[in-house]
């Protein structure tokens, strides 16, 4: 600290005799100066050579060597320096000089950088004085620390670097990325429910992300309503909306097999239209990861994904595992299982078997929700397999979607549409990576919601909770809650009354 | 007149399948040509032929054999080019035949305990080096060396000092007045830059570096990335000296800006890093090249070239202008105005040019040796310069080299 303020005074000290030194006349010379200044005092030359003496040990105690060779520079040197002086600003915005000084190359003439101004910022315009020499020509020697008025970013730069990057990266999906991507149809059963809202918005912001052309069919069970038609109106996907008859049952068991039957007529939609591109199976409470979507861009017919299977009831995993278990922990995946060759031998399945007793039964119980044998969802196939017309040549392992469905069996899993099953392909690195997981979390079928998940009309009565952490105050603190609450709710409100009891028909 | 008939649409149909193999490869890399023509891939075998004077060990392998990191650090070119020519095609062992003379002598390889290297006896070294050839052999004395090259790949070339004032102070060693220097260091009109010099990138380990690609779709997400020193505390603390401030106003003027991705962290993703950069700094540092400028080519990422009148490695190859972006060290606390105001095609043409694989190849020193690599690049330099100049032969008894010339600490014998 010490130090930083002696530089201070003895670099103003320097810079003074140094302008005093131009403004003699270009010779610098602190001689000069001291001149001019004694002649204008009355004391005696030896104490005032005393003085100056005494300034001198006390500019070159703290300057040091850098003092000492200015002296000399200046006062042996032949040829005219102008000095430059330089100053920067931190950002603890201490003041620091430094002087700028040319120094004699052996085999060149000396060249002035850039004259700065002597102010506490830097100018960005810097006047180059290319005096004497016909090209630019580089210094050694201590330079200034430039540094702009303002170092903060500029917002319309950096959305133009954004733009730079996505093009960049636009670019490099072009050349190393999949080389002619096909659009994707993406097929999902829904229906109206306190968590349709969380899931939908989930899968919306996936199918955004995705940067392939996206057809979305969404078949809603019990026809089409308006909070799925809201959801879907903001999703800014191209969606097509097709209702379903039936509405959708309460137990598990029944769900999944009103789903498959959702699932089909997405897939007779897309055969009456002639749609083109790669169907994939997404449940709107599933959760996908973007390399899948770039993934199933290799399949040729029907290929086959690894799905975790996130299977969780509502409580603590009282599973207790067994030996052989720990030892080889049962890994919660349904997917394409390979030989050493990359072959598909076989289909990995979730092992549902200690869940078996306590699985869920309805939906919204707090039990665990078991998934299927194989799950749609880890299935994709080229639409063209089940269009009418076999034009490019549709493999005979390729059962016709219409004898499908037709004496009212169930379908299970995709599986039932070929005739073959060893002709899917697996994806993902064989089935080793795993893209989406599969998760069913629903509410009770009973649970309210606000529809479309506005509240309206605003909040009138304010009940505590039953069982707050703070203490339940007395009438001083009291009074405070109540204007609280009186700036949560409304204008128009009327009272924000507290109610100690819960009122019958507002509890939710 | 039949035949003739029928060779025009050949050619015709020739030329359409040609231009369409053509564009293909257009798309995803463009040709690289510089001012002295297409000659990335050219072969020097059958244009030049090299003699390899056989020094006393002590010259070479055991200077590598006391200090085995001399063959990892970026000066380790040297010792890479003897073992390069040794085994190449276009060596001699008739030098009567010979158009280039090398010496094998390791300058660069007396390391301080940290790994940089002193040079503080390489005049001595190379002085020693020269008299030997001289007294051995007659061709240094036919031409006092304008047909010998040799490798000085240090901070400053053949100055041999590491700091500017120095290394300016001594100049090039007087010994080395005529013959042709390969070397690290290039500015325009320095001391240290005589005419005709090759100038090479410094050596970065390739299979370090080929352990860490990663695949090229990552996206490229980071705008601008550098890794290192912006004050040189331990020599310069105050800061102006080291890099001429220019590093310690990019860090000033840049350290708030999250499109700058600047620190002076060692990570180990540094190179994987690189690859997930659009932009990547090479800024001077004491010195005004840099083995980040080798790294960027490598990665594919744009370098952006800090140091005023710089000459970078194969100059006449390689039209670096296109390349790489060169900023001016005024300029510096404008950066991001200027990166940001590239025009997009120009980006994106550049990143093309660093895709062709024969850009890579050429700033690399392979073991073994491959086409199209440095070594190659070399050769091509010196064949460039061939034929010989008739003057450069001296009449019996003409003598322009001062043996004496120098401080007086280089004429000790070493």
């Amino acid at each position: 600290m010490f130090h930083s303020h002696g530089t201070r005074r003895s670099n103003a000290a320097a810079r003074s005799s140094a302008s005093g030194g131009l403004e003699g006349g270009g010779v610098g010379s602190p001689a000069a100066s001291s001149a001019s200044e004694g002649s204008s005092f009355l004391p005696s030359a030896s104490t005032f050579w005393l003085l100056l003496h005494g300034l001198c040990c006390l500019i070159s105690l703290f300057l040091g060597f850098r003092f000492s060779r200015l002296i000399f520079v200046l006062l042996f040197s032949n040829t005219i320096y102008t000095y430059t002086t330089t100053t920067t600003t931190t950002i603890t915005s201490t003041r620091t000089e430094t002087l700028t000084v040319s120094f004699p190359l052996t085999h060149t003439p000396p060249i002035e950088t850039a004259v700065k101004p002597n102010n506490s910022a830097l100018e960005l315009s810097d006047k180059m004085s290319n005096q004497g020499s016909s090209h630019s020509q580089v210094v050694v020697g201590r330079h200034g620390i430039r540094i702009r008025p303002w170092p903060h970013p500029d917002p319309t730069e950096v959305m133009r670097a954004h733009r730079i990057i996505e093009r960049v990266q636009q670019e490099q999906r072009k050349w190393y990325g999949v080389k002619s991507p096909r659009p994707l149809i993406v097929i999902t059963p829904t229906y109206a429910r306190t968590f349709q809202a969380l899931h939908l918005t989930g899968l919306i912001h996936c199918l955004r992300n995705v940067p392939y052309p996206v057809t979305w069919i969404v078949v809603e069970a019990g026809g089409v309503t308006n909070e799925t038609a809201s959801l879907l109106a903001r999703s800014r996907v191209q969606f097509l909306h097709i209702p379903f008859h039936e509405k959708m049952p309460v137990e598990w068991a029944e769900r999944h097999l009103t789903e498959n039957r959702m699932r089909l007529l997405g897939l007779r939609v897309i055969r009456e239209r002639n749609m083109d591109g790669i169907v994939l199976f997404a449940d709107d409470s599933n959760v996908h990861s973007l390399d899948l979507f770039d993934e199933i861009q290799k399949v040729q017919w029907m290929g086959s994904v690894s799905v975790g299977i996130l299977a969780h009831s509502g409580g603590p995993d009282r599973t207790l595992l067994t030996e052989d278990e720990k030892l080889n922990p049962p890994i919660p995946v349904q997917g394409p299982a390979c030989n050493s060759s990359g072959h598909l031998i076989g289909w990995h399945t979730f092992n549902s078997i200690p869940y078996s007793e306590k699985s869920a039964t309805f939906v919204g119980e707090s039990a665990t929700v078991l998934p299927g044998k194989m799950e749609w969802s880890g299935f994709v196939f080229n639409a063209r397999m089940i269009w009418k017309e076999a034009e490019d040549g549709r493999p005979e392992w390729v059962k016709d979607l219409d004898k499908i469905g037709e004496n009212g069996e169930e379908i299970e899993s995709p599986l039932a549409l070929v005739n073959d099953a060893s002709f899917v392909e697996p994806l993902g690195d064989c089935g080793k990576k795993v893209m989406l997981w599969w998760m069913r979390v629903e509410a009770r079928a009973d649970s309210k919601f606000p529809p479309g998940w506005i509240i309206d009309p605003p909040l009138e009565i304010v009940v505590p909770a039953k069982r707050t952490p703070w203490q339940e105050s007395d009438d001083l603190a009291g009074s405070k809650l109540e204007q609280d609450d009186r700036r949560f709710t409304r204008p128009k409100s009327r009272s924000s009354s507290k109610r100690k009891n819960a009122l019958p028909g507002q509890d939710n | 007149m039949g035949v003739k008939s029928w060779i025009l649409p050949l050619l015709l149909l020739q030329i359409l399948f040609g231009k369409f193999g053509i564009a293909e490869l257009e798309q995803h890399t463009e040709r690289i040509s510089g001012s002295a023509g297409d000659v990335l891939e050219d072969d020097p075998v059958g244009r030049l032929k090299v003699f390899v004077y056989e020094l006393p060990l002590k010259y070479n392998k055991k200077i590598v054999g006391r200090d085995p990191r001399c063959l990892n650090h970026m000066f380790a070119a040297e010792i890479f080019m003897h073992r390069f020519l040794l085994t190449s095609a276009v060596r001699t062992l008739n030098p009567e035949e010979a158009d280039w003379f090398y010496t094998p002598v390791y300058t660069t390889c007396d390391l301080t305990p940290n790994g940089l290297p002193l040079p503080f006896k390489s005049p001595r070294v190379m002085r020693s080096a020269i008299q030997f050839i001289s007294t051995n052999w007659p061709y240094w004395n036919r031409t006092e060396g304008a047909d010998h090259f040799f490798l000085v790949p240090h901070d400053f070339g053949a100055c041999f000092h590491y700091q500017e004032e120095k290394a300016i102070q001594r100049g090039i060693l007087p010994l080395l007045k005529k013959a042709t220097l390969v070397q690290t260091f290039g500015q325009e009109n320095h001391v240290c830059l005589k005419e005709g010099s090759i100038i090479i990138p410094p050596y970065a380990p390739p299979q370090k570096m080929q352990a860490h690609m990663i695949t090229p779709d990552t996206p490229r997400s980071i705008f601008v990335y550098f890794r290192g020193l912006f004050y040189d505390v331990g020599n310069d603390p105050e800061g102006g000296y080291y890099a001429r401030g220019a590093r310690a106003s990019l860090w000033e003027n840049f350290k708030n800006n999250p499109l700058f991705d600047i620190s002076t962290e060692h990570p180990t993703t540094y190179y994987e890093d690189m690859q997930r950069a659009v932009f990547c700094l090479c800024p001077l540092g004491w010195a005004p090249w840099s083995p980040r400028l080798v790294e960027g080519v490598v990665f594919g990422c744009i370098p952006v070239i800090i140091a005023d009148d710089i000459v970078l490695p194969f100059a006449d190859a390689i039209p670096w202008e296109e390349i790489g972006v060169f900023v001016a060290e005024k300029d510096v606390p404008n950066l991001d105005t200027i990166l940001t105001n590239i025009p997009i095609d120009v980006i994106l043409r550049k990143q093309r040019l660093l895709a062709n694989p024969s850009m890579k190849q050429a700033m690399l020193f392979p073991q073994p040796a491959q086409p199209g690599d440095a070594f190659h690049q070399i050769l091509n330099g010196l064949a460039r310069k061939l034929p010989h100049d008739k003057s450069i032969y001296l009449k019996p008894g003409e003598r322009t080299l001062n043996w004496t010339a120098g401080p007086k600490g280089d004429l000790k014998p070493w």
